[in-house]
């Protein structure tokens, strides 16, 4: 009986881990083959090894502007990331720990924009961004990146679970301003917490794809996605991007998987903990 | 209809030569002043999908100091291009040119997004150089408009397998009864003639093109919706005909399994447009210099009837600054050899141009296809593509419902010319709920 209680959810997470890498799996295969092997080959097994001839061609099509894409995500991703979540911890913090008139008001407006999803908003930001001019430009994509209602949640939830106020009471009384505990003090009780928010908001940036889509004409300014897919719809005119196009999406994982290979660790403890407190 | 858009038409001109303190009384003075070189130095911006093109533009600018072309890119049309054209003209700040389908440009002039090239001296003198049918397409077959500039054009022809064809004496079919014919031959010899196209329906655009269909009609003031025409109910009858005997396979177009199909000789025929030579080159690398071209079957022994499959054209849309230096531009990209040339060499447009059908790189064999010269078959092809074929304004939902139907009937769901009765209702719909008006 205990071994069934155990085989069960194996089983489960088994088939459930299966059905997640098998595409994973395709992508590699498919990459690593010839074009005409591509189609001629089985899928799920390796054909001439030839990834190496895809990503040359693949970083020299269009003077590398793959490369630039891959630069670009980064860029929109990890900055949009990075400050984003910096507001956000600010923003829930302050909401935690201050008490001011119209302080849940501002936290139930923040909590109902996690329920508006950003495909809605892309178009009437592309109309706000027109008049002032500013579309296809790096910040019509970076700016709105940067707002994160889920991380201004979360940062709450975790602030006033972790970071107690007798604490801060001490710091007041040793002196220290209110800037300088947020910074030495509360982000460091609040670092899971800030992992959470950062990894969310990276993977929030660089799956948004109507925004840019939406607000960018320029090949120069394109991130990673909105130029693969713009590579894809063009496969039937010129079948020789087809392999660039995968050979590329399996390059534009690389950074993800990296981001949660090194972050995971915080990531579990972050929802944990969130989940507890 | 027409009354109405030339009223609005009006009174945009009006509008526009208002702010710029002209009398609009007299007409003439609003034809001068919808297409006169502006003053100074003008930059211009391109939205185009084309692969490449920057090295085409990088020629003009090179030539043109005062006229320079910035070009945009992003995905094909209807993968989002022709959505955020819709947007950019409705904040007022769409491109100068975009490039546009033909089976899309009613829908850009349904919402009057373009700008009327036809007072553009230049422009209309420029007729002459166009085949026939692709200058039908940008004016809608009406005088006084000239909404795009025509760019590439994809006439149709036969690409069969030559080996196998004559590995097993069958005579390559001439027409539409031949093919059917030889088709039971292929079963037997254990191929199939083609793939039936269920789910890109602009292959049967063309068949129904070639055959008379007539699937839309403007008389100025209605549209008329008409799916199921006697020809058009003939070439559906006669692909669920081929679709019933199981003659044809039905694997989903531009699918790998779909390029398989082709390189692995399961499928010998393929009725298709001037830049398919390109996707069977690189969907079926294996089958290098077995195939040929052969003109596209007739309806009638004897006849010279072809079909278009694609092709676009070079719009400026409404609100554009510089109508008239957009239109040099675009007469340049789409008329001049130069170009013309470019083009061909970076995305393998074929020219909509009479001229262009003789460019070089045209006039050679092709070594993938037995070294024929596989473009003369298209050129005469082009010539022979009827010119009052006029798309709807809605196409991308007519072509999803039929898509749907298609795919239905493929798989013995319905036939073809059920899907098209539906496609005929859900089409009258669409136009009546976007107020286009529709008669019945």
């Amino acid at each position: 009986m205990k071994n069934v209680n155990r085989l069960a959810p194996m089983l489960v997470m088994g088939a459930a881990t299966l059905y997640f890498l098998v595409p994973i799996w395709w992508l590699l295969v498919a990459a690593s083959k010839s074009r005409d092997q591509f189609t001629s080959t089985t899928p799920l097994w390796f054909a001439d090894f030839s990834l190496a001839d895809n990503l040359k061609e693949l970083f020299a099509y269009g003077d590398g502007v793959f490369l630039r894409w891959m630069l670009n995500s980064v860029v929109y991703t990890g900055g949009a990331a990075l400050l984003g979540t910096l507001l956000a911890a600010m923003c829930g913090y302050a909401l935690a720990k201050y008490r001011f008139p119209g302080r849940e008001a501002i936290f139930n407006i923040v909590l109902s924009g996690v329920l508006v999803p950003a495909t809605a908003l892309a178009l009437p930001l592309f109309l706000i961004f027109s008049q002032f001019e500013a579309t296809n430009t790096f910040w019509s994509v970076f700016l709105p990146s940067l707002v994160n209602p889920f991380g201004v949640y979360l940062a709450r939830i975790y602030a006033s679970a972790s970071v107690p106020d007798e604490l801060l009471e001490a710091a007041r009384l040793d002196g220290s301003g209110e800037v300088r505990t947020f910074f030495t003090i509360s982000t460091k009780l609040m670092f899971p917490a800030l992992v959470t928010i950062f990894l969310f908001h990276f993977v929030a940036v660089w799956n948004n794809f109507l925004l840019p889509l939406i607000m960018l004409g320029e090949e120069k300014l394109f991130p990673v996605t909105l130029g693969l897919y713009s590579w894809n719809t063009q496969v039937n005119q010129i079948p020789e991007l087809r392999m660039l196009v995968l050979t590329g999406a399996l390059v534009s994982i690389v950074p993800l998987v990296i981001a949660f290979l090194l972050l995971q660790r915080f990531w579990r403890n972050g929802l944990g903990s969130g989940a507890i407190k | 209809m027409r009354a109405a858009l030339g009223l609005v038409l009006v009174s945009a001109l009006a509008l526009g030569a208002c702010s710029s303190g002209g009398d609009t009384s007299a007409e003439g003075g609003d034809t001068k002043a919808s297409c006169a070189p502006s003053e100074g130095n003008v930059t211009l911006t391109y939205t185009t999908w084309i692969p490449g093109i920057e090295n085409v533009v990088k020629v003009w600018n090179e030539k043109n100091p005062n006229i320079q072309v910035k070009v945009q890119t992003g995905p094909n049309g209807n993968g989002g291009t022709y959505a955020n054209f819709f947007n950019q003209l409705k904040a007022g700040n769409a491109p100068d040119l975009g490039h546009i389908e033909y089976d899309a440009l009613p829908s850009f002039r349904v919402q009057d997004g373009l700008t009327n090239l036809a007072d553009c001296a230049e422009v209309t003198a420029a007729k002459d150089q166009f085949v026939d049918w692709t200058w039908g397409q940008v004016t809608f077959g009406e005088q006084n408009s000239v909404y795009g500039i025509p760019q590439d054009a994809g006439p149709m022809a036969l690409f069969y397998r030559k080996d196998l064809f004559e590995k097993n004496n069958i005579p390559v079919p001439a027409t539409w009864d031949e093919y059917a014919a030889a088709a039971e031959k292929v079963k037997a010899a254990g191929g199939y003639i083609t793939n039936f196209s269920q789910s890109d329906i602009n292959q049967f655009a063309g068949l129904a093109w070639q055959a008379g269909g007539r699937w839309f009609a403007n008389d100025g003031s209605k549209w008329t919706v008409n799916l199921q025409d006697e020809n058009t109910t003939k070439v559906a009858n006669y692909w669920q005909g081929l679709i019933d005997k199981k003659l044809v396979s039905a694997v989903p177009p531009w699918t790998t399994e779909w390029d398989n199909a082709y390189n692995t000789g399961q499928a010998w025929t393929w009725t298709s447009a001037v830049w398919g030579a390109n996707s069977i080159m690189s969907g079926a690398p294996a089958t290098k210099g077995k195939w040929a071209v052969a003109p596209m079957p007739q309806w009638t022994a004897g006849g010279t009837v072809a079909g278009n499959w694609g092709g676009s054209s070079t719009a400026v849309f409404k609100g554009s600054k510089h109508p008239y230096e957009a239109a040099k531009f675009a007469l340049w990209l789409n008329t001049s050899e130069e170009a013309l040339t470019l083009l061909n060499k970076e995305a393998q447009l074929y020219p909509a141009t009479k001229a262009g059908a003789s460019l070089p790189a045209l006039s050679e064999g092709v070594e993938f296809y037995g070294g024929q010269k596989i473009y003369d078959v298209f050129a005469t092809a082009s010539t022979q593509v009827a010119a009052d074929f006029v798309w709807g304004p809605t196409m991308t939902s007519t072509y999803a419902t039929a898509s749907d139907g298609f795919k239905g009937a493929v798989s013995g769901n319905g036939t073809l010319l059920d899907a098209l009765k539906t496609t005929q209702t859900k089409t009258i719909e669409n136009l009546k709920s976007q107020s286009i008006p529709v008669a019945e």
